[in-house]
C-alpha cells in the first residue's frame, strides 16, 4: 500500500561521470529536503526560499556530512510533475548518490515506483494527451525491469533469511489473532514475555542485514551477468578480459573453475555483476558436480547470460543442454577462439540458439568492443535504464529492512508499555508486509490461512 | 385455473436473519414488501449455535444497530446470558456475546415483522425469478403464482437444494428437517448466475437431565450486562442469567473418532461441498491436530423453556452410533441422551464475485442478495448483508444513491468488500484480523461511526441521531479540555499518583498526559479535576480510548486517508479492459471478470499489480481529457 506520498529517485543515469541528481517530488518534498540540508551558514530553510532558485550547502545524514550539493527548489505547479519538487545535485559519484537517496528515504519520502514521476506529470496535466499511450507503456516496461532487478539482486541466502523472518512473524500474529478470535480457547497469558524473546534475535538479524546492505552481501548491484559454457570454452579468459586482471584460474585442463567466481565491473556506465561458472557437462567428479549445479542455479537468476562456445570444437549434447537454459532469456552467444581454426559456423550457432552470435577471441582480446556494444544496446533502450532501477530497488530494499526493524522495535515498545496484545499485531503486520515487499510477495490471505492451519479454532 | 398475480415494490425470499433485516428495512422505508418463507414457524430461526455476537460478530451486530437494524434490539429482549469477550485486551477487540433463548428470539422477531406496516409474510417456495431485458420484474412460486416487483432480495440461506447428512443417512431437507428449496437454483443458473456448493455442520442437542454438571466447569455471564443496541436502556437488561458449562474431549473420544473415520461421509467423499475451516467438525479437528490431547466442549442451553442443550465444539457427521459413543466419553456426558443428531448440511450458494458492493447482481438489475446465499456463514454476517441488500434495493426504487460502506468505515464494509472482491472458496466468516483499520472500527464507537448514515437512509430516528451528535460534541470538547488542562506537581496530585503506582511528577503535566499512562484513567483523576462535569459512562469510555491510544489512532487515520484516495477514484463498471493498452493479460482478465467500482477495489483483486493500477490511472485521465476536449 502507498503510505507516503512524497517520492524520490535518482534522476540521472548512474555513472561515474561526476554530477548526479536525486529528485524528490510531492507535498512533503521541501520538508524532506530541509531535514537533511544545511546551508553554508546553517540558517537558510528551503521552506522559505523562492521557487526556481538554487542553493549551495551540505547534505547530512544525522550528524554526518555526506556531500556538498546544489539544491534546486521548484514549487508546484511549475515543475515536471506539477508538484513541489527538489533536485539535489551532487558530484561525489555513485556511492554518494546512493547515500543521499537513502537519507532522503529515511526522512519521509518513499522510493518512487517504476515510471512514477512520469505518471504524476501526466496525471497532473503536465503532458500532452497524445503521450498517454507512451506513458502507459513506459510504466509497464519500467516495472518489468524493476521486478527483474529486484529478483536478480537478492542473494539466495538473503531471500531465505527474509522468508524465515516472515514465517516467524506471521506465526506470532496468527497466534495473537487466533486467541483474540477464540479467547475461550486460546490464552495469551504470559505471551508478551515469549514474544519479547522471539523479537530479540529477529531484531539482531535485521540489524546485521541493514549494516551489511552496503558491502554487497545483501544485494548485488549491477546487471547480474552469468557466463556459461562447456569446460575450457574460454569463460574464465573472457571474465579476465572484462575484469582486466587474472581473477579466475585459467588453465588448459577442462573443468578448472569448480565454483563460481564473482566480480563487479563497470562497462559503458553500467554496472555488471559478473559470475563465472563451472563448465556444464555431464560429470562424475563430485566437487565439479556441485559447481555445475551452481552454474545452472546462477543462470536462473541472471539478467543476462553470456554463452561462450569454443569455436574450435564441434557442438555436442552439452551445448544443446546449455541452449535449453538460455531459451527465452536475455542472452548473447560468443563464438570464442576466433583466432584458431573454426569448426562451428556463426549461422549454425545462431539457428540453434535463437540468439545473436558474436565472434571473439578472449585470449587475443578481439571482438570485446562489439560485445560491450551489444550489452549496452540490450540494457539501454529508450528511456529505460536497467542500472537505475537497480539502485532504486536496492534503496527500496534497504528502506524496507529499516522499516520492518522499526516496526519490531515498536512492538517491543508496546510490550514494555504494557499495551494489550492486539496492539502488537498491528506493528508485526507492518514488519511482515515490509519484508514481503523485498522478496516481492503480496499479502493476500496469508494470515487467515496461517490461523486456520496452525491453530485449532473450535466453534 | 388462473394463477395468482400480485404486485409489490420488493420481494424478499427467505425469512432467516438476512431476510428479516431486509424486509424490515424496505418496509420501514415505506416500500410495499412481501417476505417469503418455506415455513412461517421458522422465521429468524437459529438452526446452529444458540448465541449472537462473539469476536468481530459482536461488532457487526452493533454496526447493524447503529444503522437501524433489528438484530441488536431483538437479542437484548431475548438473551439469557451475556458476556464481553476479550475484556482484558484492547478496546478494538472487545466483543459482546449473548446466549439467546432460541424460541423467544424467533418469536420476538416474528412479532416485530407482523407488526410492521407495508410488510406481508407469505409461506411459499419461490421457484423462479422473472427477468426482462436484464431487469428483475418478479418471482414465481412453485404453485405458479406470480409476484411482480421492482426489486428482489434473495436470502435463501442454506435451503437451496439442501441435503443433510450423518453417517450413511442423507436426506434432501433444509436445517432441522425443514423443507428444502429445490427449484430456484435452476432458474438462477438459467439466468447466468454461477453457483457454488458449500457445506457446514452442527453438533447434537442433548437432554439436560442426562448431563452430570458436577464434572464440568460453570461459565457465568458478566455481572453488569451491556446491551447490544444503542437504543436499549442498559437498566432493562440487568436480569438473572443462566450458565453455560465447559468440559473436554479426551484420548478415548479421539480414538473412537479415528477408528470410525471411514464411516464419516466427509472422509468417504460422499460430501462434496466445501466446508469452513474455522468451524471444523470434531473429526476434522482430531485429524488435523493429532497432537492436541483434548478439545473444549461448551454445553449451552437452547432456551429457558426447554431441556435441550447444545454441544458447542463437537459438530459432526459421523453415524448415530458413533455420535453416541464419542459423546459418552466426555466427562459429564457419560449417560447423555441425544435429542437431535449432529449433522452436516450441503447447500447451493452463489459465487459472490457476481455482486456489486451494493449487493446487487452485476448482470441482473434490481436483483439483490444477502446472507449464506452469498457464501458467508453466521447469523450476524447474514443479518448485516440482508440489511444492506434491503436498504440498497429500497434506495434504488426510490431513485437514491446506493449506500456502500468501505473498509475504513465498518466491519460490514470489510465483509462485503471481501465477498465481492476476493475468491471465496469456503463459507466466509468475519474475524477482527480481516479489518485492517480495526482500531478505528470498535464496537464501542459504532454509533459514532454509523448513526449518521442510518439517519440519512431514514432508519434512525431524529431523537437517536441527536443523541449521537450530542455525544460526539461532548467527547470532543472534553478531550480538548483535558489536553489543555495543566496539573501541577503538588502534594494532592502526587498522592493520587502514588496511590495508583504511577511515577511522581517532576514538573507540571496536562491531564491528558496523565490519562495516557497505562495505570491511570479519566476516572482515576476525578479528585484533581475540579472543572469536570458529570458525564455518561459511554462518553467517559470514549474519552479514555481517544486519549490513551491517540498515537495508534492517529496512525490508522493517516492510513485511512490514503486508502480513501484510492476508493474515490471511480471506475465504470461497464468498462472493457481489453481496450486499455499496456495492461498485462492477467490483469485484463481479472478486471473484466470483477468489474471493480474503484481503483481501490481493483487494487485488492489478486492478479492486479501496482503497475497495472498506474496504467489504469493514466488511462482514466486520458479518457477524461478526451471527453473534455470533445
Amino acid at each position: 500500500m502507498m503510505k507516503k506520498d512524497t517520492i524520490a529517485a535518482i534522476a540521472t543515469a548512474m555513472s561515474d561521470s561526476g554530477i548526479g541528481i536525486v529528485r524528490i517530488s510531492g507535498e512533503e518534498a521541501i520538508g524532506v529536503a530541509d531535514r537533511i540540508f544545511r546551508s553554508k551558514k546553517g540558517k537558510k530553510k528551503l521552506a522559505d526560499v523562492a521557487s526556481h532558485t538554487v542553493h549551495y550547502g551540505m547534505v547530512y545524514d544525522g550528524e554526518e556530512m555526506i556531500d556538498e550539493v546544489l539544491v534546486l527548489v521548484l514549487r508546484g505547479p511549475h515543475s515536471y510533475t506539477a508538484e513541489d519538487t527538489v533536485e539535489i545535485d551532487c558530484h561525489g559519484g555513485v556511492l554518494v548518490m546512493k547515500r543521499i537517496l537513502e537519507t532522503v528515504l529515511r526522512n519521509g519520502a518513499r522510493a518512487a515506483e517504476a515510471g512514477e514521476f512520469t505518471k504524476r506529470a501526466f496525471l497532473n496535466g503536465r503532458m500532452d494527451l497524445a503521450q498517454a499511450e507512451a506513458v502507459m507503456n513506459l510504466i509497464q516496461a519500467k516495472n518489468e525491469y524493476a521486478l527483474q532487478a529486484s529478483v536478480s539482486q537478492l542473494r539466495g541466502t538473503v531471500s531465505q533469511k527474509i522468508r524465515r523472518l516472515r514465517e516467524e512473524i506471521l506465526y506470532q500474529i496468527a497466534y495473537i489473532e487466533s486467541a483474540l478470535d477464540d479467547p475461550e480457547h486460546i490464552s495469551l497469558d504470559g505471551y508478551a514475555q515469549t514474544l519479547l524473546g522471539v523479537l530479540e534475535p529477529m531484531l539482531e538479524e535485521l540489524k546485521k542485514m541493514i549494516d551489511s546492505a552496503d558491502d554487497g552481501k545483501i544485494m548485488t548491484e549491477g546487471i547480474r551477468t552469468v557466463i556459461l559454457g562447456k569446460p575450457n570454452a574460454g569463460k574464465s579468459s573472457l571474465m579476465n578480459v572484462l575484469v582486466g586482471e587474472e581473477r579466475a584460474i585459467v588453465t588448459e585442463i577442462a573443468g578448472t573453475t569448480r565454483d563460481t567466481v564473482e566480480e563487479q565491473i563497470r562497462l559503458r556506465g553500467m554496472n555488471l555483476h559478473i559470475i563465472d561458472t563451472a563448465g556444464i557437462r555431464d560429470t562424475e567428479d563430485i566437487v565439479e558436480k556441485i559447481g555445475v549445479n551452481k552454474a545452472r542455479e546462477a543462470a536462473k537468476d541472471a539478467d543476462l547470460i553470456i554463452y561462450v562456445v569454443d569455436g574450435s570444437c564441434a557442438l555436442d549434447d552439452n551445448d544443446r543442454e546449455i541452449v535449453k537454459l538460455i531459451r527465452d532469456r536475455k542472452a548473447l552467444v560468443l563464438l570464442n577462439k576466433s583466432d584458431l581454426a573454426v569448426v562451428v559456423s556463426q549461422e549454425e550457432l545462431e539457428e540453434m540458439s535463437g540468439h545473436k552470435v558474436l565472434a571473439i577471441s578472449a585470449k587475443e582480446n578481439l571482438g570485446i568492443e562489439k560485445l560491450e556494444e551489444a550489452i549496452a544496446a540490450m540494457f539501454y533502450r529508450g528511456e529505460i535504464d536497467f542500472n537505475q532501477e537497480i539502485y532504486i530497488t536496492n534503496a527500496r530494499h534497504k528502506a524496507a529492512l529499516e522499516e520492518s526493524r522499526q516496526s519490531l522495535l515498536m512492538t517491543k515498545q508496546s510490550i514494555e508499555d504494557g499495551m494489550p496484545e492486539d496492539f502488537f499485531s498491528i506493528d508485526l503486520m507492518n514488519a511482515y508486509e515490509q519484508l514481503g515487499s523485498i522478496i516481492g510477495e503480496a499479502l493476500e490471505d496469508d494470515l487467515v490461512n496461517e490461523i486456520f492451519q496452525k491453530f485449532c479454532m473450535g466453534k | 385455473m388462473p394463477n395468482i398475480e400480485e404486485t409489490y415494490d420488493i420481494v424478499v425470499v427467505g425469512a432467516g436473519h438476512a431476510g428479516c433485516e431486509a424486509a424490515l428495512a424496505t418496509a420501514r422505508l415505506g416500500l410495499k414488501t412481501i417476505l417469503f418463507t418455506v415455513s412461517v414457524d421458522s422465521i429468524a430461526m437459529m438452526p446452529c449455535n444458540p448465541n449472537i455476537g462473539g469476536s468481530s460478530k459482536g461488532h457487526l451486530v452493533r454496526e447493524l444497530d447503529a444503522l437501524g437494524g433489528e438484530m441488536g434490539k431483538n437479542i437484548d429482549k431475548t438473551f439469557i446470558q451475556s458476556k464481553i469477550l476479550n475484556a482484558s485486551k484492547g478496546p478494538a477487540v472487545h466483543s459482546l456475546r449473548a446466549q439467546a433463548d432460541k424460541q423467544a428470539y424467533s418469536r420476538e422477531m416474528r412479532r416485530t415483522l407482523e407488526n410492521t406496516d407495508n410488510l406481508v409474510i407469505r409461506q411459499a417456495e419461490v421457484a423462479e425469478i422473472v427477468v426482462e431485458d436484464g431487469k428483475l420484474t418478479g418471482v414465481k412460486t412453485v404453485s405458479g403464482a406470480c409476484y411482480h416487483c421492482k426489486a428482489a432480495v434473495l436470502a435463501t440461506g442454506t435451503y437451496l437444494k439442501a441435503r443433510c447428512i450423518y453417517g450413511d443417512v442423507s436426506s434432501y431437507t433444509g436445517p432441522n428437517g425443514l423443507q428444502a428449496a429445490n427449484h430456484l437454483t435452476d432458474s438462477l443458473k438459467a439466468h447466468g448466475i454461477e453457483m457454488y456448493r458449500f457445506k457446514t455442520g452442527t453438533p447434537a442437542r442433548v437432554d439436560k437431565r442426562s448431563i452430570d454438571f458436577t464434572k464440568m466447569e460453570e461459565q457465568f455471564g458478566d455481572e453488569r450486562v451491556i446491551p447490544f443496541s444503542f437504543s436499549t436502556d442498559p437498566e432493562s437488561v440487568q436480569k438473572e442469567q443462566v450458565s453455560c458449562w465447559l468440559t473436554y474431549t479426551n484420548e478415548r473420544t479421539h480414538e473412537i473418532i479415528r477408528s470410525n473415520l471411514e464411516r464419516s461421509p466427509l472422509f468417504s467423499g460422499s460430501i462434496e461441498g466445501t466446508g469452513p475451516r474455522y468451524c471444523p467438525s470434531i473429526e476434522d479437528k482430531v485429524v488435523k491436530f493429532p497432537d492436541k490431547d483434548r478439545h473444549q466442549v461448551f454445553i449451552e442451553p437452547e432456551g429457558l423453556d426447554t431441556n435441550e442443550m447444545y454441544l458447542g465444539g463437537m459438530s459432526s457427521s459421523l453415524p448415530e452410533d458413533v455420535q453416541y459413543a464419542m459423546y459418552r466419553t466426555v466427562p459429564g456426558l457419560e449417560q447423555v441422551q441425544i435429542v437431535r443428531n449432529a449433522y452436516a448440511i450441503e447447500y447451493d450458494c452463489i459465487n459472490s464475485r457476481q455482486l456489486r458492493p451494493s449487493l446487487e447482481f452485476k448482470n441482473i438489475e434490481g436483483l439483490f442478495s444477502g446472507g449464506q446465499f452469498n457464501g458467508s456463514s453466521g447469523y450476524e454476517e447474514a443479518a448485516v448483508q440482508g440489511f444492506m441488500a434491503g436498504v440498497n434495493a429500497a434506495l434504488k426504487i426510490l431513485g437514491r444513491e446506493a449506500v456502500v460502506l468501505d473498509r475504513s468505515e465498518a466491519y460490514i464494509g470489510v465483509l462485503i468488500d471481501d465477498l465481492v472482491t476476493k475468491e471465496n472458496h469456503e463459507p466466509y466468516r468475519m474475524m477482527t484480523s480481516r479489518a485492517e483499520y480495526r482500531l478505528l472500527l470498535r464496537q464501542d464507537n459504532a454509533d459514532l461511526r454509523l448513526r449518521e448514515i442510518g439517519y440519512r437512509i431514514g432508519l434512525v430516528s431524529e431523537t437517536e441521531y441527536q443523541k449521537v451528535l450530542y455525544k460526539e460534541a461532548k467527547i470532543a470538547s472534553e478531550v480538548q479540555r483535558l489536553e489543555h488542562t495543566n496539573v501541577g506537581a503538588n502534594a494532592k496530585v502526587q498522592a493520587i499518583l502514588e496511590r495508583h503506582g504511577s511515577t511522581l511528577l517532576k514538573t507540571s503535566a496536562t491531564m491528558a498526559e496523565l490519562i495516557r499512562r497505562p495505570e491511570l484513567s479519566y476516572e482515576a483523576l476525578a479528585e484533581i479535576d475540579a472543572e469536570r462535569e458529570e458525564l455518561a459512562e459511554d462518553i467517559v469510555q470514549q474519552i479514555n480510548i481517544n486519549i490513551k491510544y491517540e498515537g495508534y489512532i492517529r496512525r490508522q487515520k493517516q492510513q485511512v486517508s490514503q486508502f480513501k484516495k484510492m476508493e474515490k477514484k471511480k471506475l465504470d463498471i461497464n468498462m472493457d479492459y481489453s481496450q486499455v493498452g499496456s495492461l498485462r493479460r492477467e490483469a485484463v482478465q481479472k478486471l473484466n471478470l470483477y468489474k471493480p467500482e474503484s481503483i481501490g477495489q481493483a487494487s485488492r483483486i489478486a492478479g492486479v499489480s501496482p503497475a497495472d493500477l498506474s496504467v489504469l490511472m493514466v488511462y482514466l485521465e486520458q479518457q477524461r481529457q478526451q471527453k473534455r476536449q470533445e
